[in-house]
């Protein structure tokens, strides 16, 4: 599952990290010591040598991230709803009312009492990903759900008083 | 007052002509040393033109080049990165130096000279530009390869080298006996271990003296403590430069960043001012009866110094094509080449065509190695080099790897 970066020191210059993906490209970043950093991709047929040495100013680099990053987030959420026909993703408030205000994802008990699941917090334009039974929740957080018709209306229920079937 | 004015308009004129063989250099693609060399050699003693006035400003302005030179090169390297480094790369460093200073040593004693010059041209042939070294791999977008990290250490363990090899010619140059020689060679040892050890564990104290906010006064103090270290090395016979060398390494963090950016355009200056001196001094009547064999003599060790760039990149298990373009970048000598030549000619102590040879023998590695390194990328080379892997291939590995 976690990919396997390789660190190397450039004396002189910076470092570099770098990885093979499942399709058997290498590709990394040098990282300058004086903040420049490029985008390298090696030859597939000389796996040494870089075929492209892309420089990247500090804006580039963030918005590069921010791309890769984002559209991950997307596309495991779609790729969730494509697999299993009759599971849908919610984005459910917690409203400043709700009893989990200021308590841990735990204690909600939302995927044994409603089958679904919650896969991601959206907090101040943030995300956070798959969040731990330890998570705290804060008024105006936005929960991602995952689960069927009847999970999910079961969890923006529990969130609005705590009770799945009152 | 007349050699004032005289002194301003030939300083002038000469650095003049160097801004605009360094804009030549930049456009055709060259590192602009060739051309510093070529521009001392034209306005030296038995030159187009002889410069008068100004000798002493090249003069000082050379030394001051040659501290400059090496300051920033300890700047270049934190304390840990050199001596992390000399672990992994100890064997590509013997390798190094057995293929390429005995050649130059071997050449001198052929040639007559004696055991001092034998030993000033095995540093010669032996350490490689990291300057054009560095550049090169960045105009080739390699920085990114997997055989550069084995190009660098193997600059790296030369650099290091140099903290030691200086003092030792410095001892030798002087004409100070043998114990006297190995005395002033201990100290420079324990005197380069003692600030490594220093640098590795308190380089952040010493650095936290410097403040990097104020850029005049962080100038000003880096600048002031080099040259005060330098001068102080050069007292107790240790060289100059290894001085210059080891407050670059002591220096560290935010200090050395800042110190870089500061002291660049200065070096880049009086760098310049130190190949137009050597230059200079350098009468060109003496090139002609030294270019044959300085040109064999550049042919054998870009031979070497390929060979060391290959092996050691068959040590950290690089393909045939990385191999090749890890040994060809290696091959340009330059700037310490001809700082230990200086040093030689300073001393007067070594056959007076030494300088001669040098000069000739950088000019040569230095304009045929950046082009050399531009060889593994032709498509020429690429087909050889599948049709010699296609041949290993065919016939049943006749030498284990």
């Amino acid at each position: 599952m976690r990919v396997r970066v390789e660190q190397t020191a450039l004396p002189g210059i910076g470092v570099r990290h770098d990885m093979v993906t499942e399709s058997g490209r290498r590709l990394g970043v040098v990282s300058h010591r004086n903040g420049r950093r490029d985008l390298v991709l090696y030859d597939p047929d000389d796996p040494d040598a870089c075929a492209a040495d892309i420089p990247l100013t500090d804006d580039e680099a963030e918005a590069l991230a921010d791309i890769l990053g984002a559209s991950l987030m997307l596309g495991q959420l779609s790729g969730l709803r494509e697999q299993a026909a009759g599971l849908l993703t919610e984005q459910v408030a917690i409203p400043a009312s709700s009893p989990y205000v200021n308590r841990q994802l735990g204690d909600t008990k939302a995927r044994t009492r409603t089958g679904a699941s919650i896969v991601a917090v959206l907090r101040d334009g943030e995300v956070n990903v798959s969040p731990a039974p330890s998570f705290r929740f804060a008024a105006g957080d936005v929960v991602v759900v995952v689960g069927t018709r009847h999970g999910l209306d079961a969890v923006t229920a529990i969130f609005a008083d705590g009770d799945p079937d009152g | 007052m007349h050699e004032t004015t005289t002194l301003l308009v030939e300083v002038g004129a000469l650095l003049f002509l160097l801004g605009l063989l360094g804009r030549l250099s930049r456009r055709i693609g060259l590192s602009p040393i060739p051309l510093y060399l070529l521009a001392g050699l034209a306005f030296g003693h038995g030159g187009i033109v002889e410069l008068n006035a100004s000798e002493e400003f090249f003069a000082v302005g050379a030394e001051i080049g040659v501290i400059l030179l090496l300051v920033m090169l300890g700047l270049e390297y934190s304390a840990s990165e050199l001596v992390g480094n000399l672990r992994a790369s100890a064997p590509a460093g013997l390798i190094d130096v057995l293929l390429n200073a005995l050649p130059g040593a071997a050449f001198a004693l052929l040639l007559g000279w004696g055991w001092v010059s034998a030993v000033v041209l095995a540093g010669i042939t032996w350490i490689s530009s990291s300057g054009v070294i560095a550049k090169v791999l960045a105009d080739l977008g390699r920085l990114g390869n997997r055989e550069t990290p084995v190009v660098l250490s193997v600059l790296v363990i030369e650099d290091l080298a140099m903290a030691f090899y200086l003092p030792l010619v410095t001892a030798l140059l002087a004409g100070v006996g043998l114990a006297k020689g190995g005395l002033g060679l201990g100290v420079a040892v324990l005197t380069v271990i003692a600030v490594l050890v220093v640098a590795v564990r308190y380089g952040k104290v010493i650095s936290r003296f410097m403040s990097a906010d104020d850029a005049e006064a962080l100038l000003l103090g880096v600048l002031g403590l080099t040259l005060l270290v330098a001068g102080l090395a050069a007292k107790l016979q240790v060289s100059a430069a290894v001085g210059a060398f080891l407050v670059g390494i002591a220096l560290s963090g935010p200090v050395a960043h800042h110190a870089t950016q500061l002291l660049t355009p200065l070096r880049d200056l009086f760098a310049a001012v130190f190949f137009v001196f050597f230059g200079l001094v350098t009468d060109p009547r003496d090139i002609p009866p030294v270019l044959l064999p300085a040109l064999l003599l550049a042919v054998v060790t870009m031979g070497t110094k390929t060979l060391t760039g290959y092996l050691a990149a068959r040590r950290a298990g690089i393909a045939e094509p990385g191999r090749w373009r890890a040994g060809l970048a290696l091959v340009p000598r330059g700037e310490f080449s001809i700082v230990i030549a200086g040093l030689a000619v300073a001393a007067g102590s070594v056959e007076p065509q030494l300088a001669a040879l040098a000069t000739a023998y950088v000019l040569i590695t230095v304009v045929t190695g950046p082009m050399l390194a531009r060889l593994p990328d032709l498509n020429w080379f690429k087909q050889w080099l599948r049709g010699r892997a296609r041949a290993q291939r065919a016939s049943p590995a006749p030498v284990a790897e």
